[in-house]
């Protein structure tokens, strides 16, 4: 039992390790983890499952916006980003981030073309994140349930 | 004067203008004030001018009037004189002659007619007899006084209704010419007023039009009130001038009019005064020739009687008497007399003489008494002359004196008139008619008169006869008028004409005057209006100048606004252009540093990882090199402010020399940081600006030494530089010690002593140390030193010391300026000394804030610093700075007793009793020491060895722990932290190592525990993770998700502490909300005075930090900003400020 504990805590550990490494995730994950205590055990999926809602929302809106033939209205598209930009800065959702920035510029420049393409990655990105993440909270789940404790990772 | 203050008026209603905008009440109090003014002086001007005016005519008048009372005293003289000379003539005739004269003319005297016909002398004559019984002497001196009085009576009722006229004139004149000025004066006013209001009125209308019109305007404005002043000015002289001359051409002609006058009327009177006297002759000879038989009269009395009377007739040439002879009695009187009646002839108008007898005609008039001088005209008969026949025909029938034309005289040459009266031989009634007097007439009395002679000698009798020319016509024929004296001179242009009655109603006469000369150039009336003239033109002129010039300065002064804005919307536009491109690229930089990280983290071979290392150290470079310009932009456009936090200045200075030791240690130089122990632990100030300045500093002096030598910062009070003898820090005594440049360095290389740029401090010049804390930074290199043709730009931005620098080094050459401008931010000074191949030492002043060593601060470190309290160590150091400096972070951590010695030799004695050796590795000689420990009791415990080590390989470094003679390796530059743990690790006391807890959230936590936050965001996301972060830190939260709702929310009264608001939503930003929630407060606080003043700290959350959005943020009412995702410390220091109380 204890080794499955053991083998799961290593699985999890690298596997969050990797998630940083790879540039999903960013140290506001960790402070985000850090929030999570007692008094609000499902703190982090809360929120992630939150920010995914928003990330669902926004960029259907996006898409709307950009799909529309003749002008396009640069400042909502903007405005969607920039909230995309915020939730996802502060879950910590690093790749997302960066790239709303870039679309945040395309925006501002009112480059159709770039915008779609972010708009395209974003979507790819936050998708991929999201698998990852549940990938995650079941390696958690699966410690919790073989009676481990899911370890701190630091970075 | 007038003029003056008329032109005055404009500018001083410019002035006044210009200042509107400053204030109204000024303006009306300077308003009033001026017109009370201008008042002033147009009512000084007005008396000096009237007093001027009246005393010039006063005196015209006085004059005038002196003049016509002495010429009509003149008059009344020489009329009495007259008048005497008459009486004194008629008296004597009387008297002396015979009393039977009077007795007859007493016996006339009864007659009527004959008392009206001989007027006063008649009177007089009965005035005589009736008091001929008393004493006769006196009587005649009281006739003649009762003469004399009459006749000034007369003539002073004369003089006086002259000179009541005249007065009349004076004062008519005068009130006209005061009504004039007055009204002059009054209208310039009323019209100056006029335009001033309207003035006033449109620069009201246009206030808030551009200056540049207004100013344009109002010069226009003072032109044309100059033209109008000059023109009020000139026309004003002229018509004074006009004036002026006018009322001295009147007097001119009232002079004329006044002596022509005089002239005509004593020679009228005189011409009477001898018409009637040859009237009485005849009466004398109709009385004792005709009445008397046998005559009374023959030609001898006749001729001696005239003769004799012949004063009284000083104009006659002669008197003759002719008788009237028919033809019937032509031969009885010619036998009678025993001549022929001879006939008058005229030879080339010059001979009178006839010796034919008189051809028959009907009747004859042979004269035959004469005068003396006319002796030759007895026999003559008159009635044979045209003139003479016309004449006695009019006599006659009019029975008064007739004159003759004018004609040339017999005998003399001179043109004369005759005059003849009838001799009748009863006394005829007044209206006797032509017919009676014809049969009456018994004889012609004719008396010749000299006409120039008589003017010429009336003339010379009267004054100023020089200034005025006389001339006398008979005008009788008006076609033909007859020149009867004076020649056609003088000034034809004025000319009085006086009408001259001889008594002779048929023959008219005038005379007429004219000035001799021409009217002199009116001086008087030339003069003061002349320089009224000049005065205004000089005025004019000067105030023409005077407004050109203010003209020009405004017209200066707006091109120099215009420029001002102008360059300083340029720089300004610099500065944003700077900011804003600097911000720019930093931004995608960023991104660029961030992927290169990224991709250096993953899976590369040595080239790649090179060229990914190097591009990862360019962007670096780049965005240091952004991060100066944006420095420099901002100090340009003067937006940089200095903070004033406690911070502590040695580790700020370990913490500089642990980021470049990697640099200098690259290069091989060695990097030591000393502070002086009287510089306070915690100071207050811009740890980041000192810190940059520190670096860039430091930074030039790596760049620019070369593989040897040294950098040594140095730390000290200004004070301790001021009063070098009471110091006892050993480097500042070094220093000051030594020359310009010493050996006596670090690391023995020679270097440049910076109290040579210390002399050029101001804060050295002065001694007033009453200063807060000012810090002395120095830093010292080996360098390549700076050229001195180089050394004056050095300060310069992007100057270097010459183009090859930045080749061979380079940089942009901005550090050294921004590090000028940060100190002189910190009211510093900086300053270096340099010497080309030597090195360069740069020193700067600071001002700082001191406080009280800050116990937390250190806290963490004091228990560390307490265990190594009683030490004793040992520094062996051969040189000296450099032990100083090992000493210095002994001392810090606590290791209070520190000897030094040179060399181990030396130290041989010092070993006893040590704790700790620190040897540095210049100074380490391994057999040495081995023989030395070898020597050592093993009783004690030997001290600790420790190697402090600037540049060793690891294999060096291996090799010297292998031998077991060293505890431990420590590598410069010395660090208090690196200290502590290198003396831990020897002295093995293991201290907690867990001992960076978290201590501030612990603050924040107590900060805001229980305190109501309000949380406003639209992102769910985001409010949850706001939400955790606070509610970790104890506090209530409240999450809204839009502007409006946090409006609602906020509106008073209401219990949250504070707000955290998103900027960036829709439908109401956070910029709004804030406002709107200001706006509601002050609401409130307007309502409940008294009452807490309602005022919930705001703070923004924002992804994006830039200045322009914090500057927004606090414009629009908020208190500050926490960037998002929440950091703690930033989190801390933002509420802390609303909290923390």
């Amino acid at each position: 039992m204890d080794a499955l504990v053991a083998q799961l805590q290593m699985q999890y550990r690298n596997y969050t390790a990797s998630l940083y490494q790879q540039g999903f995730l960013d140290d506001q994950f960790t402070e985000l983890k850090k929030l999570q205590d007692d008094a609000s055990p499902d703190f982090v999926a809360e929120v992630l499952s939150l920010f995914f809602e928003d990330c669902v929302k926004l960029i259907g809106n996006m898409a709307r916006a950009l799909d529309q033939t003749g002008t396009v209205d640069f400042s909502q598209v903007g405005a969607s980003v920039h909230q995309l930009k915020g939730s996802s800065s502060s879950v910590g959702a690093k790749r997302v981030k960066g790239l709303c920035v870039t679309f945040k510029e395309y925006c501002e420049a009112n480059n159709y073309e770039g915008c779609v393409r972010c708009l395209q990655q974003i979507d790819i990105e936050y998708k991929a994140l999201k698998t990852k993440l549940q990938d995650m909270f079941n390696l958690e789940k699966q410690i919790v349930q073989a009676g481990g404790k899911v370890p701190q990772v630091d970075n | 004067m007038s003029i003056a203050c008329e032109l005055s008026n404009p500018n001083l209603k410019k002035t006044k203008a210009a200042e509107s905008s400053v204030g109204k009440w000024i303006i009306i109090s300077k308003i009033l004030l001026f017109r009370v003014f201008c008042g002033l002086l147009c009512l000084s001007a007005l008396i000096c001018l009237c007093f001027s005016f009246s005393s010039c005519i006063c005196n015209n008048k006085q004059d005038e009037a002196a003049e016509s009372s002495s010429s009509s005293k003149g008059m009344l003289f020489r009329n009495q004189n007259v008048s005497r000379s008459e009486i004194d003539a008629m008296l004597s005739l009387f008297f002396d002659s015979n009393q039977v004269t009077s007795f007859e003319c007493r016996k006339e005297s009864n007659d009527p007619g004959m008392l009206e016909n001989y007027g006063i002398t008649c009177s007089l004559s009965t005035r005589v007899e009736k008091e001929e019984e008393e004493n006769e002497e006196e009587e005649a001196k009281k006739i003649k006084r009762h003469v004399a009085e009459l006749m000034s009576s007369s003539s002073s009722s004369f003089e006086e209704n002259e000179e009541g006229v005249h007065h009349e004139l004076v004062v008519l004149f005068y009130v006209m010419n005061k009504w004039h000025w007055w009204w002059l004066v009054l209208s310039v006013l009323v019209g100056g007023h006029v335009i001033f209001e309207f003035h006033q009125r449109k620069i009201e209308v246009s206030s808030f039009l551009q200056d540049k019109q207004q100013c344009k305007r109002s010069g226009r404005w003072r032109k044309n009130m100059l033209r109008l002043g000059i023109l009020a000015g000139v026309s004003l002289s002229v018509l004074w001038f006009w004036d002026t001359n006018e009322q001295l051409l009147f007097q001119r002609k009232e002079t004329l009019t006044n002596m022509c006058e005089e002239r005509a009327r004593v020679l009228q009177d005189q011409f009477n005064v001898s018409m009637n006297h040859v009237h009485a002759l005849s009466i004398l000879v109709s009385t004792f020739h005709h009445g008397k038989t046998p005559s009374a009269i023959d030609q001898k009395t006749f001729s001696e009687y005239t003769e004799r009377t012949n004063f009284e007739r000083p104009l006659t040439s002669g008197v003759a008497y002719a008788l009237k002879v028919t033809h019937s009695e032509r031969e009885r009187f010619e036998k009678e007399h025993g001549w022929s009646i001879k006939k008058m002839e005229i030879k080339d108008q010059t001979l009178v003489a006839g010796f034919d007898p008189a051809p028959v005609q009907d009747e004859y008039a042979p004269v035959i008494f004469a005068q003396e001088t006319v002796s030759h005209i007895v026999s003559v008969d008159m009635m044979s002359g045209k003139e003479d026949r016309e004449n006695i025909l009019r006599a006659r029938a009019l029975g008064k004196g007739v004159l003759t034309s004018p004609f040339q005289l017999l005998k003399s040459n001179h043109l004369g008139v005759i005059l003849t009266f009838a001799v009748y031989n009863t006394n005829l009634p007044h209206d006797a008619t032509e017919e009676e007097r014809l049969n009456a007439t018994i004889g012609y009395l004719g008396a010749s008169y000299d006409m120039p002679s008589l003017v010429e000698k009336l003339l010379q009798q009267l004054a100023s006869k020089q200034t005025i020319s006389v001339n006398v016509y008979d005008t009788t024929n008006a076609s033909s008028v007859i020149k009867m004296y004076g020649s056609e001179v003088g000034d034809m242009s004025e000319e009085h004409i006086s009408s001259l009655d001889f008594g002779d109603p048929f023959r008219k006469h005038e005379m007429h005057c004219r000035f001799t000369q021409k009217p002199p150039i009116p001086w008087l009336a030339i003069m003061p209006p002349g320089f009224a003239l000049v005065i205004t033109l000089l005025l004019g002129y000067i105030f023409n100048e005077a407004i050109n010039r203010i003209a020009s300065v405004e017209e200066d002064y707006q091109k120099m606004m215009e420029l001002k804005a102008r360059a300083e919307a340029a720089d300004i536009a610099k500065s944003q252009f700077l900011a804003t491109v600097s911000h720019e690229i930093r931004t995608p930089m960023v991104g660029v540093l961030g992927m290169l990280k990224l991709l250096m983290d993953t899976d590369l071979d040595a080239k790649q990882m090179d060229f990914a290392e190097t591009a990862h150290g360019s962007g670096k470079d780049l965005i240091s090199l952004i991060n100066e310009v944006l420095d420099q932009a901002k100090i340009e456009s003067g937006r940089l402010e200095l903070e004033h936090v406690p911070f502590d200045l040695r580790f700020l200075l370990d913490n500089v020399s642990s980021l470049l030791s990697g640099k200098a240690a690259e290069k091989g130089i060695e990097l030591a940081v000393y502070v002086s122990s009287n510089v306070p632990a915690v100071i207050i100030g811009d740890p980041s600006r000192f810190r940059q300045i520190i670096t860039n500093l430091v930074g030039n002096s790596i760049k620019f030494t070369q593989e040897k030598g040294h950098i040594f910062i140095s730390v000290h009070l200004t004070s301790e530089v001021r009063e070098p003898f009471e110091t006892e820090d050993e480097i500042l005594k070094q220093r000051l010690g030594s020359d310009e440049t010493s050996c006596n360095t670090l690391s023995g290389y020679p270097a440049v002593n910076a109290t040579g740029s210390w002399r050029n401090f101001k804060t050295f010049q002065d001694h007033s140390c009453d200063k807060k804390t000012e810090l002395l930074v120095t830093v010292e290199d080996t360098g390549v030193g700076i050229p001195f043709d180089a050394q004056s730009r050095i300060f310069t931005p992007f100057m270097q010391a010459d183009s090859s620098t930045s080749r061979t080094y380079g940089g942009t050459g901005i550090g050294l300026s921004i590090s000028k401008r940060l100190v002189e931010l910190m009211q510093g000074e900086i300053g270096f000394v340099s010497r080309p191949g030597v090195g360069t030492t740069f020193s700067f002043t600071g001002v700082f804030g001191e406080r009280e060593r800050d116990s937390s601060a250190l806290e963490l470190l004091d228990q560390s610093i307490q265990e190594f309290q009683g030490l004793k160590a040992l520094v062996i150091d051969s040189r000296n700075i450099r032990a100083e400096v090992t000493r210095y972070h002994l001392q810090r951590v606590g290791v209070s007793s520190v000897d030094i010695a040179s060399s181990l030799a030396t130290a041989s004695g010092k070993l006893v009793n040590l704790d700790l050796v620190l040897i540095d590795k210049d100074a380490w000689n391994k057999e040495e020491y081995s023989d030395l420990l070898k020597e050592q009791p093993s009783t004690r415990p030997s001290p600790k060895i420790i190697l402090l080590a600037t540049f060793t390989t690891p294999s060096e470094l291996s090799e010297i722990k292998s031998s077991g003679l060293v505890d431990e390796v420590v590598m410069k530059p010395l660090r208090m932290s690196v200290l502590i743990c290198c003396l831990q690790e020897t002295m093995g006391s293991g201290g907690g190592k867990k001992r960076q807890t978290n201590r501030k959230p612990k603050n924040l936590g107590k900060l805001l525990r229980g305190k109501k936050i309000l949380v406003v965001d639209d992102t769910a996301v985001n409010r949850r993770v706001a939400d955790a972060v606070l509610r970790k830190y104890g506090a209530l939260v409240t999450c809204v998700d839009s502007g409006k709702a946090a409006v609602a929310m906020l509106k008073p009264p209401h219990d949250f502490d504070a707000c955290f608001m998103d900027l960036q939503m829709p439908e109401m930003d956070g910029f709004e909300a804030t406002r709107r929630v200001r706006d509601l407060e002050e609401e409130m606080n307007k309502k409940a005075e008294c009452s807490r003043k309602w005022h919930t700290p705001i703070l923004a959350m924002t992804a994006d930090v830039i200045q322009a959005t914090n500057e927004k943020c606090i414009k629009c009412g908020m208190d500050g900003f926490v960037s998002k995702p929440f950091e703690e410390e930033e989190l801390y220091s933002s509420v802390a400020r609303f909290f923390d109380k």
